[in-house]
């Protein structure tokens, strides 16, 4: 058995795939597994692939630019970006939006389908809840840097002070501030409460003192015992239950910003379950364009198989079309309302000079990712990763056309303006991309990327598929 | 001093030059192979580098800092100016001792204003005005109630000139031949010339000055002529037709002025004329058409036609409008003479078939009737007005003559430049005017003015002209110094200043007094001493003291001229020019460049482009299609071979073949920020025909990026602005709200707010905006509301918390109908932006306004967002000026300086609001109708803009929010806006139907 000092990732014969039907591959025992994902922490950095390197070089390039533009942005004002009157929100709220989206997949992945006894989803929930709450860190930027006084953030928090000042609880941004920030400190405790167990392994097999010295002290003196397994089921099981309203009230009440507005295309009742739908589709898309390479990079098309990637891209699809459903429902509004402005909003967003964004987010969003009705498509892994970018871009336009373009054009022709984002817009964006992945590839060295004890679990099922599990038998 | 300080050249080693050759000039100059007389050395010895050391000696001559400054250089001016500022000890300032007030002065109490009254000159004619002034310090002018030619309102200009008072760029100090001076260096360097003058009789002596009708200059104009008979006086004014008062000296054999009284007029003919917006009685004219266009008394309202080239303030709210070529008016103006039974000359081209129509309807309202000339139309349009208004027996009633208050011997520029260049001006003294700038290109006037072995410039700011005079004499602001004014009626006013001159600021009169050999005199000294021999009463004090009070001397009117009547038309001078024609106009908010420093005007959109920051070249869309011009592309414009370079603005209204450039930008020594922006169109202008020639127009391939705040130019469909014809009035007085009545106060989830005190509300009558924009800049001088610079503007960042919209409407895009719409904020009663924002930072009040908390602000700009009729204006830089300490004495000290990060907006003029309340609350009772006045109602000429408590039934807004004709803006929506509109009636000829569109 290969010991974690001598293992290089890199260097291991081609695991293949085992195809769609498995959500393991073949000769798995319990300590091939917690080799395979451990190892992955302790290679030594030398034998860390190249591959690392550059990402998350260029990825720390990318933060560097971020700090950059926050520095711009606190020292000479929100005036470095491109937004305006009529158009008082841009690329901040846009993104803001589209990483709060993206966050969804993981606690979906992590609650709800844990609740529905999906099985396909223990090789890829660790990972996506990462990716939850570094999108979720992404998008908590957002509201704070694009205040005029964004020193001043905490005043939308209800704190006692001497003048009796309270947030104005009407408005739909002060339900976001508990929205966003419940959601972030959900997903963060589900998180790590699924990591313990896995700390505790990763203490176990640490070669060095004071690795085992941390992971010891983060695994909080996990020790495998069947009364903490029973204990920590429970609690797992009640966080899931936590988090799953949490998935649909987020982007509901992120919806809420645009629809309890007056702005026509903004003041719509469909924007709740389209968010949501939209959020998961975009959560799905991020997914896979991650864990594409991410199996590629680690060699673990065994782990993450092409049955997660069929499952996730069934997802995209199912979501995308309650998205298609709710553009058209949009469409139809608008026009079935006989409300002038309504009509004029659609038309615009179709004809105005925003009017390429709106085409190329249905090709994004509703006309490319059909393809993935056929099995052939799916299955085809780097097509599946080029329409998970798709998604990802089409998402990001869709929350552009909502904010632009409902914006720039609105009741009055005297006050109708343009959008252009400027150059620290981009650094802004980019920096959070880049924040992001930096934190993703962070992660992937530091903490077991899969869930070590569940797909051991998943070993055992495969062993004795007639044993069912059940909470009782726990 | 000056020795003492290292030269900043000897920082600069790669620039360093040698040193003149000064022993060479010398002898070059001995030879006699110099010119005769030189200003500078510079001129004398001709030579590269004397021109290049004096550029260095003396960089504030040349504008510029020296080129090429690299690292270590700065670094060395750097460590050099922390050591001059310690050399700056060296100053002596004088003892001045402070102590706090023992006695307090009567009636200055610290944070409440004062008001003076007092009077701006604009090209020589005064408006009376009232100016706020806070423990000392003037921040905000009102017109004077009481004031023939103000009536309570103002024009932009006079808005704007409080920031013109506090400008950092005004000039300072005396300066001579570019080094700093002073007054007792220059009053001792004068007396001894002008002692030099008085042996000569005053020969070579030429005075060049503004129009003025100043009773003190004007006397001490005729005792120089006296004293020095040989002197001569010249009066430059850009952005004044000479025709107008040439025309008037030939109908009245003398000097006179032509005025009109519209209160009485059934039917107005503006031959290109903006009379409620230009010109000495604008104001007046203003707000007698304002009342003449009232509807809901029952009364016919006037109906106004204007011909005219390109869409002016009076024309935009004509009820018809003709787009015609400016130099086809004469034609024109004859063929109405001939159609109203006038014997005028031929015309030529036949009259354009809508003439008759409106012939028609003047000879039905014989003597209710006027014609109005253009301000610069030649002389024989306003021959033949005057022609009109006879036959049709309107003098007398409708059109007055009355004497004129304008100086009587004075010469022009044109002359100037023949005497200088012929060298009969020895020492040119420059009272305010720029003519270095302002001179039409033709006359060459900068070589003319190098001819003038000494000239002496008194200006408010170091420009074009002061760079080419040998002393430059700080001009005091009129709100620093003492003179006096006449109004276009007679009505005379002293202008008493409200604040010690900032800098070593003189007026025009004690240079003349340096002339008349009393050095010593001050304004006040001088304006006092005119009027005490003047006013030959007992009690002159008292008078006075009244008269300063009044803002009027009483009894001083100018008479009616009863002779003068018929006028014999000549012939045509010349046919409308067949090609393109270039039609020459001031700026509508620099005017003729003297304003082109003041951030306000530069920011102000121009009442029909809505560009701010730049000139432009406006063309008819028909000129534009043909030539594939879209807005921005540069246009090159050439008049007799001189040409220069702007902007395209397409102008819907405007004639074909007819381009208009506007006068003002293109400064090349303003301040910082006027100089090198926009177009120099004096560069094109021939002195000979000053208000259009003949010329032509090509593309030069370039595109410029322009400011505009408004992009979308018609109603998209929509209807902010509700329109009908009298007719459809009639039939149906509630028009706006036909179609769609407004909302059930019911429709709402929220219970009704009580409003139990207060109840404040606003009305705007569309039928009487003319879209002057005073209100815009009158709110800015108000509001303490922040200039954000051209880019910005662009971008759309502008801060204006009023703004007036320009809708074109009908199918007509050569000449569309023009509608101006002022949007203040509308204070609804459910108002969108309250529920949204997340840290109460807009709340509403219990009087229904809608409040804007700075200090709880934190910037999420939803408020902007959902607001509907987008009223509100975020701080995205910290735009106001923090640093700039001149700045600080002109702000409203009961209005916040807004910082970065936060949203701002109309407020009702809270702070007046809350000074009434307090000082009703005193005296224990309400406060009454029209006691509270914002600041854009009171400037309004037109008194569109109506304030006041809803909850009073008697009171005037509550009467106009109770008229049929009233409509809330965008209602549908449920805001309930307090802010209401009076929809637009527009007095349609029937016989012009084919003409004009339906509304």
């Amino acid at each position: 058995m290969a010991t974690p000092e001598n293992l290089k990732v890199s260097e291991l014969p081609e695991i293949p795939d085992p195809g769609a039907d498995e959500i393991l591959g073949p000769g798995h025992n319990y300590a091939t597994v917690t080799e395979r994902i451990g190892g992955i922490v302790y290679t030594p950095w030398k034998r860390w692939p190249g591959k690392w390197w550059i990402g998350a070089i260029i990825s720390f390039i990318f933060v560097n630019l971020l700090m950059t533009a926050m520095y711009v942005l606190f020292f000479r004002g929100i005036g470095t970006w491109g937004v305006n009157i009529p158009i008082g929100w841009g690329f901040a709220i846009i993104n803001f939006v589209w990483w709060i989206g993206i966050g969804h997949a993981g606690t979906l992945i992590s609650a709800i389908l844990f609740l529905l006894r999906q099985d396909w989803r223990t090789s890829i929930n660790r990972f996506s809840e990462a990716m939850t709450l570094f999108a979720v860190a992404c998008a908590g930027m957002f509201p704070i840097l694009h205040l005029g006084r964004p020193w001043l953030a905490y005043w939308l928090f209800p704190y006692p002070n001497s003048m009796w000042l309270w947030p104005q609880p009407r408005s739909p941004l002060e339900w976001d501030v508990f929205a966003v920030s419940t959601y972030g400190t959900v997903s963060l405790v589900f998180w790590y409460c699924g990591l313990i167990p896995d700390l505790a392994s990763m203490r176990d097999m640490a070669p060095h003192p004071w690795q085992q010295r941390i992971y010891g002290i983060l695994s909080l003196g996990w020790r495998g015992s069947a009364i903490h397994w029973h204990r920590y089921q429970k609690a797992y099981l009640l966080l899931a239950g936590l988090s799953t309203p949490l998935v649909l009230s987020v982007h509901t009440i992120v919806s809420f910003d645009f629809a309890i507005s007056i702005i026509p295309g903004w003041h719509t009742t469909i924007f709740p379950p389209y968010f949501v739908a939209g959020a998961i589709y975009s959560g799905f898309a991020m997914v896979l364009t991650l864990i594409i390479p991410l199996r590629s990079w680690y060699n673990m098309r065994d782990l993450i198989t092409l049955r997660h990637i069929d499952a996730a891209a069934k997802f995209m699809l199912g979501t995308g079309l309650i998205v298609a459903y709710g553009y058209s429902m949009e469409a139809f509004m608008s026009w079935y309302s006989g409300d002038p402005y309504e009509k004029f909003m659609y038309w615009n967003r179709i004809t105005g000079p925003y009017g390429f964004t709106y085409v190329l987010l249905i090709l994004c969003n509703i006309a490319l990712p059909q393809s993935l009705w056929s099995r052939r498509v799916r299955h085809n892994i780097g097509l599946v990763w080029v329409l998970s970018l798709i998604v990802n871009v089409g998402m990001w336009l869709e929350r552009f056309v909502i904010v632009v373009t409902s914006l720039h054009r609105d009741f009055l022709p005297s006050s109708w303006g343009i959008y252009i984002p400027t150059k620290w817009d981009w650094a802004t964006y980019t920096g959070t991309l880049g924040f992001f992945m930096l934190l993703i590839f962070l992660f992937v060295r530091l903490l077991p990327s899969i869930s070590i004890f569940e797909v051991r679990e998943v070993v055992h099922h495969i062993a004795h598929p007639r044993e069912v599990y059940t909470e009782k038998q726990l | 001093m000056k020795q003492s300080l290292i030269p900043l050249e000897s920082l600069l080693e790669p620039a360093r030059k040698p040193a003149p050759d000064l022993e060479a000039l010398r002898e070059k100059l001995a030879a006699g192979r110099g010119p005769k007389f030189w200003r500078t050395l510079n001129e004398a010895a001709e030579s590269e580098e004397l021109q290049e050391y004096i550029e260095q000696e003396f960089p504030g001559l040349s504008g510029q800092i020296p080129q090429g400054v690299d690292r270590r250089s700065l670094l060395k001016v750097m460590a050099a100016s922390l050591a001059m500022a310690g050399a700056a000890a060296c100053t002596k300032l004088p003892k001045e001792l402070i102590v706090p007030y023992v006695r307090q002065p009567e009636n200055v109490i610290p944070g409440l204003p004062l008001f003076y009254a007092t009077a701006m000159t604009t090209a020589g004619y005064a408006r009376g005005l009232l100016v706020e002034s806070h423990l000392n310090r003037p921040t905000k002018v009102e017109g004077n109630p009481d004031h023939p030619a103000s009536l309570g309102a103002t024009t932009i200009f006079e808005q704007a000139s409080i920031l013109s008072l506090y400008d950092p760029d005004r000039s300072e100090t005396v300066l001579h031949e570019g080094q700093i001076s002073n007054w007792p260096t220059f009053t001792g360097a004068f007396s001894t010339e002008a002692q030099g003058i008085g042996m000569r009789k005053g020969e070579g002596l030429a005075i060049l000055s503004g129009a003025t009708t100043s009773p003190t200059l004007i006397s001490q104009m005729t005792a120089l002529q006296q004293q020095f008979p040989g002197a001569k006086w010249y009066i430059h004014e850009p952005s004044v037709n000479a025709a107008v008062r040439n025309a008037a000296k030939s109908i009245a054999g003398k000097n006179a002025f032509v005025a009109y009284d519209f209160s009485q007029a059934d039917v107005v003919v503006s031959l290109e004329s903006d009379f409620m917006n230009t010109g000495p009685a604008a104001l007046a004219y203003a707000r007698q058409m304002s009342a003449r266009r009232a509807v809901d008394n029952g009364q016919t309202p006037v109906r106004h036609y204007a011909i005219e080239s390109g869409p002016t303030v009076s024309g935009s709210i004509a009820d018809h409008r003709f787009p015609v070529k400016s130099s086809a008016i004469p034609a024109i103006a004859y063929q109405l003479a001939k159609a109203c039974g006038v014997a005028a000359p031929d015309a030529g081209a036949a009259a354009p078939e809508w003439l008759n129509a409106i012939a028609q309807d003047l000879q039905n309202a014989k003597g209710r009737c006027v014609v109005v000339p253009g301000e610069y139309q030649p002389e024989s349009v306003h021959l033949a007005a005057w022609a009109i208004n006879s036959a049709l027996g309107n003098t007398g009633k409708t059109v007055r003559l009355l004497e004129s208050v304008e100086p009587d011997n004075t010469h022009t520029l044109e002359e100037l430049t023949n005497d200088l260049t012929n060298g009969r001006v020895e020492v040119l003294v420059i009272l305010g005017v720029n003519p270095v700038y302002t001179a039409p290109a033709s006359l060459n006037f900068p070589s003319a003015i190098r001819k003038a072995r000494l000239v002496v410039r008194l200006g408010q700011f170091f420009d074009e002209t002061s760079r080419w005079s040998h002393w430059h004499v700080p001009e005091a602001h009129y709100l620093e110094t003492w003179s006096d004014a006449r109004a276009f009626d007679g009505t005379t006013t002293i202008q008493q200043p409200l604040i010690a001159p900032l800098y070593e600021n003189k007026s025009a009169h004690e240079i003349l007094s340096i002339l008349l050999g009393k050095p010593d005199q001050s304004s006040h000294d001088i304006v006092k001493g005119y009027w005490q021999s003047q006013l030959k009463t007992a009690d002159f004090d008292t008078l006075w003291k009244t008269s300063l009070h009044d803002g009027w001397i009483a009894g001083l009117t100018a008479n009616t001229i009863n002779a003068g009547g018929a006028v014999t038309l000549p012939p045509l001078q010349q046919p409308a020019i067949a090609n393109l024609e270039v039609v020459f106009r001031p700026d509508p908010t620099i005017g003729d460049g003297a304003w082109a420093n003041n951030g306000w005007l530069q920011e102000l959109p121009k009442p029909q482009s809505k560009m701010t920051w730049d000139n432009t070249v406006a063309i008819s869309p028909a000129d534009a299609q043909k030539m594939n011009v879209t807005i921005g592309d540069m246009l090159k414009v050439t008049v007799n071979g001189r040409s220069t370079v702007g902007p395209a603005w397409i102008l819907p209204g405007h004639a074909e073949n007819s381009v208009t450039v506007y006068f003002g930008y293109g400064r090349e020594t303003s301040g910082k920020v006027g100089t090198g922006i926009g177009y120099n169109a004096y560069l094109i202008q021939d002195a000979a025909s000053r208000w259009y020639a003949a010329g032509s127009m090509s593309k030069t391939g370039e595109h410029y990026r322009l400011a505009n705040v408004q992009e979308t130019q018609t109603m998209a469909g929509r209807d902010p602005v509700r329109a009908a014809t009298l007719a459809e009035y009639r039939k149906e007085p509630n028009f706006p709200t036909a179609e769609e009545p407004p909302l059930d106060k019911k429709t709402t989830l929220y219970p009704p707010w009580p409003y139990e005190g207060y109840k404040w509300g606003m009305s705007i009558d569309l039928n009487v905006c003319t879209g002057c924009s005073a209100c815009i800049i009158a709110c800015q001088a108000e509001n303490n509301i922040a200039v954000v610079g051209k880019d910005q503007v662009a971008r759309g960042r502008h801060m204006h918390w009023i703004r007036v919209d320009r809708y074109y409407s009908g199918n007509d895009i050569d000449n569309p109908e023009i509608y101006n719409q002022p949007i203040p904020c509308m204070h609804c009663e459910q108002a969108p932006c309250e529920v949204v924002c997340p840290v109460a930072a807009t709340v509403h009040s219990n009087e229904g306004l809608n409040e804007m908390v700075y200090n709880r602000c934190v910037g999420t700009r939803y408020c902007s967002n959902n607001c509907p009729y987008k009223v509100r204006r975020f701080n995205f830089y910290l735009y106001s000026d923090w640093n700039t300490q001149s700045l600080y004495g002109m702000r409203n000290p009961d209005v916040t300086v807004r910082s970065r990060g936060v949203m701002e907006k109309c407020s009702y003029c809270i702070q007046r609001i809350q000074e009434m309340k307090i000082q009703a609350e005193k005296e224990n009772r309400r406060i009454r109708d029209g006691e509270i006045q914002t600041a854009c109602q009171q400037v309004c000429p037109t008194q569109a803009i109506t304030f006041g408590d809803l909850n009073d039934k008697g009171s005037k807004v509550a009467k106009l929010h109770a008229l049929p004709r009233n409509y809330g803006l965008l209602d549908d929506l449920n805001t309930r806006p307090r802010t209401t509109y009076l929809g637009f009636v527009r007095n349609s000829n029937e016989a012009l139907s084919g003409n004009t569109r339906k509304s």
